[in-house]
């Protein structure tokens, strides 16, 4: 397994530096992007990435504004396919199998996403949860999934009793947490999270950090963030990015306190950013 | 210079701000108080002449006095259900198309002749029917009449259905997409939802501007003084009864008019207010 992971991560010079240690060491491979160039419409978003994202681990997309992480995310499940311009060249991998060759809503399914502001559909809690697996055409008890869900998402004991009301009724950090066991309502093998503490207090971010720490569990999860600490608490591997291009992928022990590439230092000692 | 202007300055910037807040309180009182005097001369002029007989009687001959107008409260009722039979299904359609599928040119295209559309004056919708409808069936029929209206209720659903659409959050429908559903399923199942009140409010819109109108359903409802069974025969109708009503030279005929106007202001509120009831009820998407 370790010299398949090898020998995926070695068109991978983009990362830039050269590290010294693999931080995948002992790792399976969840999703791999191999080679990827990115366009819209002329401008060149993403330059040559290549990343690996293993199973079971949170791995966090750092980088200034506008360095495309946003972007590289929005890729692994296709979302970026919204807009018309946009073009993709290279590869990406889910357990081996090319995310761009298949039916892009069985990929969905597969590739959950949360996004930066709570974005609950009109509808109860209960329907917001069942939503997805309703789309899916899920065949097992949908309430007892919806139940399963919420309690996952640390939410079941704050609406239990409210399944039926509206989803906005909810403060800001239940919503986010509602989209969350939307997402994984349809058991999802990787979670895609856009900034998803963006729009919340600190007490409900680290409601959402502490629930994506047990989250490893179940799933993969990729999370992008301009926050460092939250990097820095939440994630096992940290990928920095700057301009388009992949600059540094480690664990995130080791990007944090000993960076090998010094835009990487520069960005996390906050002389940029 | 000392930068900072002083009281002076201040006490006049109060003025003006005050002045402005004066000019649109009238402005928005005026509004409301058109509708009142409207609403207030029709009560005064034709409120004595509603009673049980005008919605359950026929009109009667030149002379006699009472009758109602039961046969031109169902024919308004009949041309309003054909009208939205029309004017619905098309314009909420294309409005969804227009907001969710639309390229650029197309898009450009369908607005503008919608907009157009919109402006045809009222009239011009009913010779068009006329010579579409009448004209070949040899008759003029509650059909024509219906369809004339439902033409003109047409851009105003179109429009405003795609207003509403393009309003919804796009975050919504992203939402939807990254948990599977097709396009299709995310436009039925989350952007619809979420903008139906606005579509609905539109479609009554919608019906409230055609129930008055009379200029296009003297081409193609023309009128009757008697019942209209089935869609086949000319029908009365509200606003042609104030038409023909309000130009006669008898007093209690004059009444009348103002009692259907009474009435027919009293049916699109009515709508209004059963309308909005539903609405409160289910979830609305935040703007």
């Amino acid at each position: 397994m370790n010299a398949a992971l090898g020998a995926a991560r070695k068109p991978a010079p983009a990362a830039g530096s050269a590290a010294k240690t693999d931080p995948l060491a002992g790792l399976k491979p969840r999703l791999e992007v191999r080679n990827l160039n990115f366009f819209y419409g002329p401008k060149h978003a993403l330059f040559d990435i290549s990343l690996t994202v293993p199973i079971n681990r949170v791995t966090a997309l750092i980088g200034p504004s506008g360095c495309g992480k946003s972007t590289l995310l929005r890729t692994l499940n296709r979302m970026h396919e919204t807009v018309k311009t946009s073009r993709l060249e290279g590869q990406i991998l889910l357990d081996g199998e090319s995310v761009l060759d298949q039916d892009v809503t069985r990929l969905r399914r597969r590739v959950g996403m949360v996004f930066q502001r709570p974005n609950p559909f009109p509808k109860s809690i209960f329907d917001n949860i069942a939503y997805g697996l309703r789309v899916n055409g899920y065949k097992g008890s949908i309430s007892e999934a919806v139940e399963k869900s919420l309690r996952r998402a640390a939410l079941w004991d704050e609406v239990k009793d409210a399944l039926h009301k509206s989803a906005y009724a909810l403060s800001g950090g239940q919503q986010q947490r509602l989209c969350i066991a939307r997402a994984l309502a349809v058991d999802p093998e990787v979670l895609l999270l856009d900034e998803p503490c963006s729009a919340l207090d600190p007490i409900s971010t680290a409601k959402i950090e502490e629930l994506l720490f047990g989250l490893k569990e179940i799933c993969t999860m990729v999370i992008v963030t301009h926050n460092m600490q939250q990097a820095a608490r939440s994630s096992d591997l940290t990928a920095f990015m700057l301009e388009g291009h992949l600059v540094e992928f480690q664990t995130t022990e080791q990007l944090f306190t000993t960076p090998s590439d010094p835009r990487t230092e520069a960005y996390i000692t906050g002389r940029f950013g | 210079m000392s930068g900072w202007a002083g009281a002076g300055h201040r006490r006049f910037r109060k003025v003006i701000s005050y002045a402005w807040l004066g000019a649109t309180a009238l402005c928005a009182l005026l509004v409301v108080g058109v509708l009142f005097f409207i609403l207030g001369s029709l009560v005064w002029k034709g409120g004595s002449d509603i009673d049980l007989n005008f919605f359950t009687q026929l009109p009667k001959p030149v002379g006699e006095t009472g009758g109602g107008m039961a046969n031109a409260i169902v024919g308004s009722i009949k041309l309003l259900f054909l009208a939205s039979l029309v004017g619905i299904p098309i314009g909420v359609v294309g409005g969804i198309y227009m907001a969710e599928f639309g390229g650029r040119l197309s898009a450009f295209i369908i607005q503008y002749t919608a907009d157009l559309l919109n402006g045809v004056p009222s009239i011009v919708i009913g010779l068009f029917t006329y010579s579409l409808i009448v004209i070949r069936m040899k008759h003029f029929s509650t059909l024509a009449g219906g369809f004339a209206l439902g033409v003109m209720m047409i851009p105003i659903t179109l429009r405003s259905t795609e207003q509403f659409l393009r309003s919804v959050p796009v975050t919504l429908r992203e939402g939807a997409m990254a948990l599977g559903a097709s396009k299709w399923r995310t436009i039925v199942s989350v952007v619809v939802p979420a903008a139906y009140r606005g579509i609905l409010t539109a479609i009554l819109l919608a019906l409230a501007r055609v129930a008055g109108e009379t200029a296009p359903l003297l081409f193609t409802a023309l009128n009757n003084r008697y019942w209209s069974p089935g869609w086949n025969q000319p029908t009365a109708s509200l606003p042609v009864m104030v038409f023909t009503y309000g130009i006669s030279p008898y007093d209690d005929w004059q009444r009348q008019a103002w009692a259907a106007g009474l009435v027919l202001l009293g049916m699109v509120l009515l709508t209004n207010i059963i309308a909005r009831a539903v609405l409160s009820r289910g979830i609305s998407a935040p703007r």
